[in-house]
């Protein structure tokens, strides 16, 4: 399904400086079970974000009403583990549009890409500067520049460029995804097929 | 220049190069399970699409399916409705669908190889990242998000951008008690989880050469927890017996003309990798996990490093370690364990259960301990049987329950409680994975036996003469 356009997010963002934030943590298995692609926001993080008996952990980031905004900032090696799509999911339908981290998982970042979140990826150095930049004042704007290519920490003006093909950076910007594409070039897929090795 | 093995594979696949951008890259097998399809299979629905390729499209339901009582209905509306929507889909779109019950049902990483479905030299994917498993034959195997699923359901092809290229040597012999997975662990533990991120990996060397295809599939499936986006083995000899006489395996001309191919599988001599890395086999004891993801894994006869040691942020370390109820310096071996899980995409095969056997033969498991003994296809459940498995794990107080993923994701109701701790032949020990709560040891079959019947964390060499 096509997804919103990306051009220009200025927002406040959601520290979470753990590292190697696994797809498990993200959304546990047990809530995989739907058909469609709705509601996944609630269990966002469900087992750092909720007890067992359902009452919300207080200490957990996304309890704790200083913080909020539609940028996520996670730690090293952010979206390990799982190819479930589903927690890209849960991540926007949370109401992310951007996850920042110095450093993603393959398939969670290609899922990201897929569904509309731009995944932004900065040098260790520049993802602390945002973490304390938060951590010392949760209002903290962040601009994420997806034309320029750019993250600026609006207050300080301090910036970093980040990479993205400009296939994606297309794709991104006008809201159109792959299967838009490959359906254009399906007569070129199936004479391709005949030709193949085996 | 020369070719490396996955450029061979790659480049005879790429449909389109876009320029600073992905490749499309066609894709000749795909296999579908009940969690990860139903949005494709709804989104394809909302577009007008059909399915461009029924028949390199193969469903099998077992991430979400019971292990016991298969013959009965799905107690659990919603994974009755994931099941359920399988069927009606595959049916709708004139997909083959081995369901709950069906004879050649069983975990989608394990029925591929079984039935002939992984070939050498073919693009396989699965909306399941040990997609990779299917590398050990020389094919390109990953695992890709639900989108994508849509896209190779509509299409036949994904959009990616060619990975880089590591080669993972391992040579020397393997010490008595060592076995793929002890391999496989020790690599994760050296790269880190994130180690081989953006990468496509190779394993070469003796140690490869010398396993059976099972243990390449258990090392290829492993490939992932390092962050590649796979791994694979060139086929040899036993590459071309292992698969010879399978149900979809050519035969005949088609099959003189796929070894025409096949030959051609290798790196070549001069062909340059990204990065290289080489490990002695020598150094490698059988391994055990003792923190929240798969690299966080030690010689089971050491002690846990200490946060200062390891790699990567202190407090995530400690973090990692306050969840497991473990402390810096403490030792493995001793350790009191309350589960014990074989099983999985990883080590459910039958050379998995022979390895259980060999330990758990003529011994009790331990009282406190709980085991799930859940083999990975109906097929591997038929040998365990045949051969006489079944009676030793009866005898020594085991039960074999049906095919499935079971606790390796924890989506039915096999769950480890909160708080106990197993030891698990599976792929992943991050937080609650086999449960909320749970705490999870990866190690090989060996472990898990050995473990099983001393009712704590056991170096199964004192078992082996
Ligand atoms: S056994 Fe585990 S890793 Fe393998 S396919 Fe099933 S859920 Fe995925």
């Amino acid at each position: 399904m096509a997804y919103d356009k990306f051009e220009i997010l200025t927002s406040t963002a959601v520290p979470l400086p753990i590292e190697n934030v696994d797809t498990d943590q993200i959304i546990p298995a047990r809530f995989l079970k739907a058909t469609e692609r709705k509601g996944f926001g609630d269990n966002l993080f469900r087992d750092w974000r909720y007890n067992s008996d359902d009452s919300p952990k207080s200490e957990f980031v996304l309890n704790n009403p200083t913080y909020s905004g539609k940028i996520l900032v996670g730690g090293k090696n952010f979206g390990s583990g799982s190819s479930r799509e589903h927690a890209a999911w849960a991540v926007y339908d949370y109401g992310f549009r951007c996850v920042i981290s110095s450093f993603f998982a393959d398939i969670f970042k290609n899922n990201c890409l897929n569904i509309g979140v731009l995944p932004v990826q900065v040098s260790t150095e520049f993802a602390d500067k945002i973490f304390k930049a938060i951590e010392s004042d949760a209002n903290t704007e962040i601009e994420v520049n997806l034309p320029e290519q750019t993250v600026t920490l609006k207050a300080t003006g301090e910036s970093e460029s980040f990479a993205i093909n400009s296939y994606k950076k297309g794709n991104m910007l006008n809201g159109f995804d792959d299967i838009d594409y490959l359906q254009n070039i399906k007569g070129e897929i199936s004479e391709f097929a005949k030709n193949l090795p085996l | 220049m020369g070719k490396t093995l996955f450029d061979k594979v790659w480049d005879a696949h790429v449909v389109r190069s876009i320029e600073d951008g992905p490749d499309v890259v066609f894709i000749d097998r795909h296999m579908v399970h009940e969690v990860t399809s139903p949005v494709a299979f709804r989104g394809l629905k909302s577009r007008g699409l059909k399915v461009m390729h029924p028949e390199k499209t193969f469903a099998t339901a077992d991430h979400n399916t019971p292990t016991i009582n298969q013959h009965l209905p799905v107690e659990d509306p919603l994974s009755a409705g994931q099941l359920k929507a399988l069927e009606e889909n595959a049916a709708e779109y004139g997909i083959s669908h081995w369901g709950l019950g069906h004879e050649k049902n069983g975990i989608v990483h394990v029925v591929g190889p079984e039935y002939g479905i992984t070939q050498p030299g073919v693009t396989m994917v699965c909306g399941d990242s040990h997609t990779s498993t299917h590398g050990a034959f020389g094919a390109i195997a990953f695992g890709i998000g639900t989108s994508e699923v849509e896209m190779v359901l509509s299409s036949q092809c994904i959009m990616q951008p060619k990975p880089k290229k590591m080669r993972i040597n391992v040579n020397g012999d393997l010490q008595k008690g060592v076995s793929p997975k002890d391999v496989a662990l020790y690599i994760i533990s050296k790269l880190t989880t994130s180690g081989a991120t953006g990468y496509f990996v190779e394993y070469a060397g003796d140690v490869f050469r010398n396993m059976t295809m099972e243990g390449r599939m258990t090392v290829c499936n492993l490939s992932i927890e390092m962050g590649a986006r796979g791994g694979m083995i060139a086929p040899d000899e036993k590459t071309f017996e292992y698969i010879k006489g399978r149900e979809k395996t050519p035969i005949g001309a088609d099959w003189d003309k796929a070894m025409s191919y096949w030959e051609t599988l290798y790196t070549d001599e001069d062909a340059t990798f990204d990065e290289e890395l080489n490990f002695e086999a020598s150094d490698i004891e059988p391994m055990i996990t003792y923190g929240t993801n798969p690299g966080m894994g030690i010689g089971i006869s050491k002690s846990i490093p200490n946060a200062t040691d390891v790699e990567g942020g202190v407090e995530t370390y400690k973090k990692s370690l306050g969840y497991m109820d473990f402390n810096e310096g403490e030792d493995m071996i001793g350790k009191k364990i309350d589960y014990v899980f074989i099983g999985s995409c990883t080590n459910g095969r039958i050379e998995d259960f022979r390895a259980f056997a060999d330990i758990v033969k003529g011994k009790k498991k331990a009282d406190h301990v709980t085991a799930w003994l859940v083999p990975g296809s109906h097929k591997v459940e038929d040998a365990i049987k045949e051969e006489g498995l079944l009676d030793i794990f009866t005898e020594a107080g085991f039960e074999l329950r049906e095919p499935g993923c079971s606790a390796c994701l924890a989506m039915n109701d096999d769950k480890i409680p909160a708080g106990k701790l197993a030891v698990s032949t599976s792929n992943r020990n991050f937080e609650g994975r086999q449960g909320p709560g749970s705490r999870t040891l990866l190690a090989s079959p060996l472990v898990a036996a050995a473990s099983a019947v001393n009712g704590v964390v056991t170096d199964p060499r004192e078992f082996l003469s």
